[in-house]
């Protein structure tokens, strides 16, 4: 192989040259130019490069210097893999990766910060002296720069010749030509040939020959290709040339037996997995008893044979004999019996008695039977006979023989005289006792009849008296009288005495009549159907006809199961004698549950065949199976109507054998179908019965197979009803203990139906479940507390660890729910002042508790809304807003409050809850009058100049806010308009620690806004005047704003002006104006009078309200009004979302009531009319006086924010609490019916958000009344509280606000135009006339009025005792001749309805501050809260005394009207 | 001591919430709670907890792995109102808002020993195919407006969920005293306590 060393050499040739050349002129060295193009291209692949070169292995090779490397360096440095080293890869990544891994712990932040990056940076270093080596043993100078190695140099042309030889330098083409066998051969070696040693050689795969030399020239160099024939090595062709798998021949009758298919049913094992189920119906034949074509003798005959199989039958169970001997010894025994006196008999005995004498009467009826039918068969033989000789020829083969058996005539005899005698003996007996029993009966009877003759008789002594009086009376009466008489019982006829003569007569009359008479053979009828029937020639025509008919005939059955056809019989001709044989079996494999077998019977006449009659089968039990079973035979029958011309009868024929044509008898076609239906038996005599459950009576019928008798586990006796008929049939002799419990078992059948019984049981297993009886579960305390819970009963809704154990459950906890139960009936008078109000309150609890059930069972009604929170899909609108929202100013001039996130109140604790009251501002607060120490100087006019004006403290206001017994005050101001601008915050919580939305809307405290004056008072001693001066601070009422919590709750929000409740008189206070000359200001004062402030109220956080319920309620108005009334309120709803818009309204009954039924006019009591006869508006103000006084209770209080309930006047003049819209519709009634123009205002106002106004339209101008204040305003007063109108109704119409703006000012109340207020009921729908709910009131007048000065004293009297309780430490004195002074002035205050009186009652002598306050009256509780919030006794002077007097002044219809005044007085 | 006559019986419920299987998501958490009927009353331990965010491992399954341990003892007078274990896990969207992945609950095992429950989780679906994009878009999937919602059956009818991975949570459940009220529940059969210890592993041969 010179080859390989020749390209050896060349090689190193090439390298020498080469690096020689580099080191002359690196820039033309090839490698160079590589190297630099490396470096150039991919600066990083070079470094790794170099680095791998300095790696030990290689550095040490390669070395500048050196010389040239040798062939194998060079085929190395060539062949080297100049993929990264793994080992040396893997360590950099680790290095790199632990920098990492410290840089991520240096970002934690971890202690040892700096020590990890001192190791980090000594890692660094490490790697730059690695890169320090690289440099210094580069063999190519790589620090210079590339440019020193490019050389530009011009291409260079290399001629075609030229290129060719270069390229044959490199290249190599495998010649075409066949290589010579030597060269492929080792030298000196002779090809050999292993086939011509005789060894097999496989046949080689075909290779084309220009291939395997292309083939051989190329490998030639390598020796071990070639084999000893000097060609390449090939195994043997590996394809085969027959295939190994055994031909298939497709030759359809040899195939083979064991490859053959078998058919199998596809098998439904769903309904039932072993289903293999096999029903036998066997059709032996079928008999006609009836058939058209009888003739009249087949008639006869029929009848005949019927008589005959009957006797049979008799004769074959021999009933009568075995009655008879049956019968004998008992009658032996009662015989016995009757003659030793019946009374000893015991009760055994007795009933033995009865049932023999029973059994006796069955024999006696079944001796008369027989007999009859006896008589019968001879005389149907007779007939038939008589008819064969009239026709003249015979159609039936019938043949009676009547047998005679003589008897012994004198045993006969005697025998025959005994029984007569026994007979009579018990016929006697019999009738004796018979007549016993009647005879009680009669004397009752007649007991009876004289009580009532007795009083009859009294009666028309009676009427005698009367008679006189009034005759016309008498005679009505007597009429009247006529009919009793004849409905009394009769007189009852005495019962006769058995005449016991002719019993005996009786009875041997009876004897023979139904017996044989003694000595009588005794006959035995034998029928044969022997006879000849007369052949068909000798017959007359109609006849020939008939018998022809007979044969054109045929019959078959179809046999249905569940329905369907599943075989037939085959046809079989009709026989002379009308049977028919089928003798035929079917087996059914069947699937589904059996239902119903029925066999059809189809009379075939030539081609058209007609179905005859239906014979269902009952499905057999699964005891029934094949082989065990008797043939039954199955009547059935036809109604079908036929007639023939010949001798056939027909069927629904009357036809008759007399010889008159009476005695019709009217017969229809019937017969007999013996058959027999049973289950199969399949291989060792497994019945292929389905199991008991899967039967379809276990399905249908479930619940009676699971009764009392497959109870107690005798599953296996389904057919009781067969069992019983058996022992009847067999007459089981019930003593014989043998069959004592098959008697046992029957007496439970005969008892229970057990095969079907009537009744139905539901839940019948029920006992099985209870886990106590009832009686432990109404009695367990521990049971009942789970169960009061469970009904969420309101006092154990939320009641916590039920105890275990019985005896863990207290009294205690029932007591309140028990008191509450038991104060339905009992009325707690302490609360509640009179008892009236005590009925009214009782009464509203429940309703009130009705409610609530209602909404509790609609509170588990759910819309997805309540469990799933969704985002509302945004509408266009809303999206541009929100992109309108990105270009506002960030800081806005007049910001926006913004929505503050609504927290559910479910997470909430104790003091989570906060009220922030913001006091802004307040106008108007009543200036003290000018205190001049000369008493008896009057109030000097302010007039007097600025001089005192601006000398004159006018007043110094602070504002207190009270709620749960939680005080706080604001700073104090100066002047009658202060401005605090302050923020309260107050705790709230809520009741029971409960933040159930249910219980926050129950929450009945108030927000108390009291509105104080701060006086000092100093006192020097005159003595040393000037050195010490006591100082000591009053604060003296001036008025209050309350707020009820349900209401902040609800709105969540307040914001507004108010007007201060300030009392009618202020002792020391005047409301009269500063006269400022900034007239300005007086304009707008002048348009409202009194005391007012700007609050700002919220929570913190913001609770989200509870929401009203939906439920839909029932209405009993028109359905078209309901729609309408939708569609109105949710257009409203879609285009002014914000203005209220009511149509329907929940009354107390809750019922769905279209509003305008609540408006009618209703008279007001008439005193209010009579005192101003001649000034309506007082009047109005009266009325509307009154209105307010009704205590006013949300109803969001009351039925805990479930609902809006509006009641009708009447009921909320009786409950006298009610909502702003019941005061609303009370004013607007009464207003109506005083002639005055009045609408319902629905809208929302401050502070109490969806209210209800009135408006009213008088002297050209309209006027807007609250009615829980009795306020009026105009139209356009600033102050009005009314916010929003949303819709105006009256008795015929709703108009809904469409106009721009909501705000009263703004409006236009003309009701008349379409496009400014939408009228409810228009054109297109007219008003349908409703009627209103209201029904007049007639008011109560005055009661005595003693009645109402009890109330008064008590509440004096518990107030007093309520300001002591508050001073603990101090003596509360009382001052009583202030106290007459001010109860003296008190009903004059009443009288002007709190306007300005005047000031008489003032005490000079003392300090006096005090104020009357104004309530109406429901409950005394909320007068102390009043009370108590006014802070009077709060003054803590040594010699304060207090005044305190109450008037309650009465109105119509209980309606109270309570002054308090209270005053405290230092002496100076 | 009140021990021969108790008037409470004790259940204490350790385990962990081993995980999620969330094959589309990444990046979830979880909050339980308990939710009990009112004879309990939780006597120590955390009733609600909030778990950390786990990421799926970059390179196989769909495990998300929480390994967050729960431990609380109930105690109670009566059985009904057994606690449950309710769970939900949020997550980014694919615009990073947190969103609501599911909703599962399962009742705490009431016999003692080892217990694996992996409960099936879902979500509430948008009424609207609108509501489906809006909320895809602006990240505001429904959501229960309380997660134990899913512990009661009531009002469930109105709701339509879709059903979206699964939880698994590991129990060791103790009880005490409850055999002494007369509340018999048996031992865990073996053959349940092995079944129930594959866990993940059948998980994976799906």
């Amino acid at each position: 192989s010179s080859q390989p060393q020749s390209l050896d050499d060349f090689v190193k040739r090439r390298l020498e040259e080469r690096l020689r050349a580099a080191r002359v002129n690196p820039a033309s060295s090839f490698f160079f130019l590589f190297f630099i193009r490396l470096e150039l291209r991919w600066k990083s692949f070079m470094y790794k490069l170099i680095s791998i070169i300095h790696l030990p292995s290689y550095t040490l090779k390669i070395q500048v210097g050196k010389g040239l490397p040798n062939a194998e360096e060079a085929y190395n440095f060539f062949t080297f893999n100049f993929e990264p080293d793994p080992p040396d890869e893997s360590e950099r990544s680790s290095v790199k990766r632990q920098k990492q891994r410290k840089i991520a712990d240096r970002d934690e932040g971890r202690g040892d910060e700096a020590e990890e990056q001192e190791e980090a940076e000594a890692d660094e270093d490490n790697e730059e002296e690695h890169e320090n080596q690289v440099t210094s043993i580069d063999l190519f100078v790589i620090d210079q720069s590339p440019q020193d190695f490019l050389e530009v140099k011009k291409a260079v042309y290399v001629g075609y010749q030229n290129l060719i030889q270069r390229e044959n330098e490199q290249l190599f083409t495998p010649s075409f030509r066949t290589v010579p066998t030597s060269v492929k051969l080792p030298e000196n070696m002779k090809p050999r040939y292993l086939e011509d040693e005789g060894l097999y050689v496989g046949e080689r795969p075909h290779v084309s020959l220009t291939n395997e030399n292309i083939l051989e020239n190329r490998i030639l160099k390598m020796e071990e290709w070639f084999g000893d024939d000097g060609r390449i090595m090939a195994l043997p062709d590996p394809i085969k040339e027959s295939s190994t798998r055994p031909p298939l021949f497709h030759m359809e009758e040899d195939v083979d037996p064991s490859l053959q298919t078998v058919y199998r049913k596809v098998r439904h094992t769903r309904s039932d997995p072993e289903g293999d189920y096999q029903l036998d119906v066997d059709v032996s034949g079928l008999i006609f008893s009836h058939h058209p074509l009888f003739s009249r003798e087949h008639v006869l005959g029929a009848r005949l044979a019927q008589l005959y199989d009957q006797y049979l039958t008799r004769q074959h169970n021999n009933l009568t004999g075995h009655l008879t001997d049956k019968v004998n010894p008992t009658r032996q025994l009662s015989v016995h019996g009757k003659i030793h006196g019946g009374q000893s008999l015991t009760q055994a005995m007795q009933q033995r008695f009865s049932e023999y004498s029973l059994e006796i009467r069955y024999l006696f009826q079944i001796q008369e039977k027989d007999r009859t039918l006896l008589k019968n068969i001879v005389k149907v033989w007779k007939e038939l006979k008589a008819l064969r000789e009239f026709q003249k020829f015979s159609n039936t083969p019938y043949k009676l023989y009547l047998r005679r058996e003589n008897v012994d005539r004198a045993s006969d005899e005697r025998e025959h005289e005994d029984e007569i005698l026994a007979e009579v003996v018990e016929f006697e007996a019999e009738s004796e006792e018979d007549y016993q029993k009647k005879l009680t009966e009669y004397n009752k009877q007649l007991e009876e009849w004289k009580l009532w003759r007795r009083k009859q008789k009294k009666k028309k002594k009676k009427k005698k008296g009367q008679t006189h009086e009034d005759t016309e009376d008498e005679e009505q009466e007597a009429s009247e009288s006529e009919g009793p008489i004849e409905e009394g019982p009769p007189k009852p006829e005495p019962p006769e005495r058995p005449d016991f003569d002719s019993i005996e007569q009786q009875v041997r009359e009876k004897a023979s009549r139904i017996r044989r008479k003694p000595g009588e053979a005794i006959l035995i009828p034998e029928l044969s159907a022997s006879g000849n029937i007369t052949a068909s020639e000798l017959c007359p025509r109609p006849e020939i006809a008939r018998r022809q008919d007979v044969a054109r005939r045929s019959l078959f059955i179809k046999i249905l199961y569940n329905d369907k056809e599943v075989s037939r019989t085959d046809s079989r001709s009709l026989n002379t004698d009308f049977r028919v044989h089928f003798g035929q079996i079917f087996n059914l494999k069947i699937v589904h549950c059996p239902q119903s077998i029925n066999l059809q019977v189809f009379e075939e006449i030539g081609s058209s065949c007609s179905l005859l009659a239906r014979v269902f089968v009952p499905v057999p039990e699964p005891s029934v199976v094949t082989g065990n079973v008797p043939v039954e035979e199955y009547e059935f029958s036809s109604n079908q109507r036929v007639m023939f011309d010949h001798e056939g009868v027909g069927s629904d024929v009357p036809l008759s054998f007399e010889a008159d044509g009476s005695n019709k008898q009217t017969l229809l076609t019937s017969g007999k179908l013996s058959c027999c239906v049973s289950w199969g038996i399949g291989e060792d005599d497994v019945p292929l019965a389905p199991p008991v459950s899967q039967q379809p009576g276990g399905i249908h019928s479930g619940l009676d197979r699971l009764d009392a008798v497959t109870y107690i586990g005798a599953s296996g006796l389904y057919d009781m009803k067969k069992i019983g008929e058996w022992a009847t049939q067999s007459r089981l002799d019930p003593n014989d203990p043998k069959n004592a419990s098959i008697m046992q078992l029957l007496k439970v059948a005969s008892s229970g139906e057990v095969t079907a019984p009537e009744y139905f049981r539901l839940e019948h297993l029920q006992e099985e479940f209870n886990f106590v009886t009832d009686e432990e579960l109404e009695r367990s305390k521990r049971f009942r507390l789970l169960r009061l819970r469970n009904r969420e009963v309101a006092e154990f809704r939320n009641y916590k660890c039920v105890p275990a154990l019985e005896r863990e459950v207290t009294d205690k906890v029932f007591q309140e729910y028990e008191k509450r139960l038991k104060e339905g009936e009992i009325i707690d008078t302490k609360e509640h002042l009179d008892s009236h109000r005590a009925l009214v309150a009782k009464y509203l609890q429940k309703i009130r508790e009705s409610v609530i059930n209602r909404f509790l069972l609609a509170k588990h009604h759910y819309v997805l809304s309540d469990l799933v929170i969704e985002e509302e899909i945004p509408s266009i609108g809303i999206l541009g807003l929100n992109l309108f929202k990105l270009a506002e100013p960030k800081r806005p001039l007049k910001p926006q409050r913004k929505e503050r996130k609504k927290v559910t109140a479910q997470n909430l604790s104790d003091g989570d809850i906060k009220l922030l009251i913001n006091i802004i501002r307040a106008f108007d607060i009543p200036i003290r009058r000018p205190q001049s120490n000369k008493p008896g100087q009057a109030p000097q006019s302010a007039i007097q100049g600025s001089d005192w004006f601006l000398n004159q403290v006018q007043v110094r206001p602070f504002v207190e806010v009270s709620f749960q017994r939680t005080v706080l005050q604001t700073t104090t101001a100066d002047g009658p308009n202060p401005c605090w601008n302050e923020e309260l915050q107050l705790p709230f919580s809520a009741p029971n620690g409960d933040y159930s939305n249910a219980s926050l809307q129950s929450v009945k405290d108030e927000v108390f806004i009291n509105m104080f004056d701060e006086v000092v008072h100093e006192t020097g001693n005159d003595k040393d005047r000037g050195k010490s001066i006591h100082t000591w601070v009053e604060k003296h009422w001036l008025g209050s704003v309350k707020i009820p919590f349900s209401t902040i709750y609800s709105q969540s929000r307040i914001d507004g002006t108010f007007k201060v409740n300030t009392p009618a008189v202020l002792l020391g206070y005047s409301k009269e104006r500063s006269h400022g000359a900034n007239g300005g200001y007086d304009i707008m004062r002048s348009l409202s009078e009194g005391t007012f402030i700007t609050l700002f109220i919220t929570m913190e956080p913001q609770l989200v309200p509870g929401e009203t319920i939906r439920e839909k309620f029932d209405s009993q108005e028109d359905e078209h009004l309901l729609q309408a009334s939708e569609r109105f309120e949710r257009e409203a709803a879609q285009g002014y979302p914000d203005r209220p818009c009511i149509t329907t309204v929940i009354d107390l009954n809750g019922k769905t009531v279209f509003i305008t039924r609540f408006i009618r006019p209703l008279n007001p009591p008439q005193e209010f009319l009579d005192a101003f006869p001649n000034n309506p508006q007082e009047a109005t103000a009266l009325v509307a006086r009154f209105v307010s006084l009704i205590p006013s209770l949300p109803d969001r209080v009351s039925f805990s924010g479930a609902c809006d309930l509006w009641s009708t006047c009447d009921q909320f003049l009786t409950l006298l609490a009610g909502d702003e819209e019941e005061h609303a519709v009370l004013l607007c009634n009464y207003f109506l019916s005083m002639d005055k123009k009045a609408w319902l205002i629905i809208g929302t106002a401050i502070p109490e958000g969806p209210t209800t106004y009135v408006l009213t339209y008088e002297q050209s101008r309209y006027l807007i009344w609250n009615p829980s204040s009795g306020q009026y305003y105009g139209q356009y007063d600033t102050f009005c509280p009314l916010q929003t109108i949303g819709c105006l109704v009256n008795a015929d119409n709703v108009w809904f606000n469409v106009q721009e703006y909501t705000t009263p000012m703004r409006l236009s109340f003309d009701i008349t135009k379409a496009n400014l207020w939408k009228p409810f009921f228009s054109r297109s729908f007219s008003h349908p006339g409703l009627s209103s709910v209201q029904v007049s009131v007639q008011s109560s007048c005055l009661k005595n009025h003693t009645f109402h000065l009890i109330p008064s004293c008590r509440i004096e009297k518990i107030l007093k005792e309520k300001v002591m309780e508050w001073r603990p430490r101090h003596p509360t004195r009382w001052n009583r001749y202030c106290t007459t002074t001010l109860k003296q002035f008190l009903p004059k205050l009443e009288m002007s309805r709190g306007q300005d009186v005047t000031e008489g009652h003032r005490h000079d002598l003392k300090r006096i501050s005090g104020f009357p306050l104004h309530l109406p009256f429901c409950e005394i509780r909320p007068i102390i809260e009043a009370v108590y919030s006014t802070g009077v006794h709060s003054v803590q002077v040594s010699n304060v005394e207090f005044a305190l007097a109450v008037y309650v002044h009465p109105y119509p219809n209980n309606v109270l009207s309570v002054w308090v005044y209270l005053a405290s007085l230092v002496r100076t | 001591m009140a021990t021969s006559n108790p008037s409470v019986f004790l259940l204490t419920v350790n385990g962990q919430i081993e995980g999620a299987n969330f094959p589309e998501y990444d990046d979830l958490y979880c909050k339980y709670c308990f939710v009990y009927g009112h004879d309990w009353a939780p006597t120590t331990g955390l009733e609600e907890g909030i778990t950390q965010i786990t990421r799926k491992n970059s390179q196989s399954s769909h495990r998300l792995i929480w390994n967050f341990p729960l431990e609380t003892t109930f105690k109670s007078t009566n059985p009904s109102g057994w606690p449950q274990l309710v769970v939900s896990v949020y997550g980014p969207d694919a615009f990073g808002n947190d969103v609501v992945r599911g909703y599962g609950a399962t009742h705490v095992p009431f016999t003692p020993g080892q217990h694996t429950r992996t409960i099936p989780m879902f979500v509430p679906e948008p009424t609207w195919r609108l509501q489906k994009f809006t909320g895809w878009l602006l990240g505001r999937r429904p959501e229960y407006t309380d997660p134990k919602v899913v512990a009661q059956g009531e009002g469930r009818e109105v709701t339509r969920v879709r059903s979206q991975g699964f939880v698994t949570v590991s129990f060791h459940i103790m009880t005490k005293d409850m055999k002494k009220m007369g509340y018999d529940i048996g031992p865990s059969s073996p053959a349940n306590t092995a079944s129930v210890t594959s866990g993940w592993s059948t998980e994976e041969q799906q």
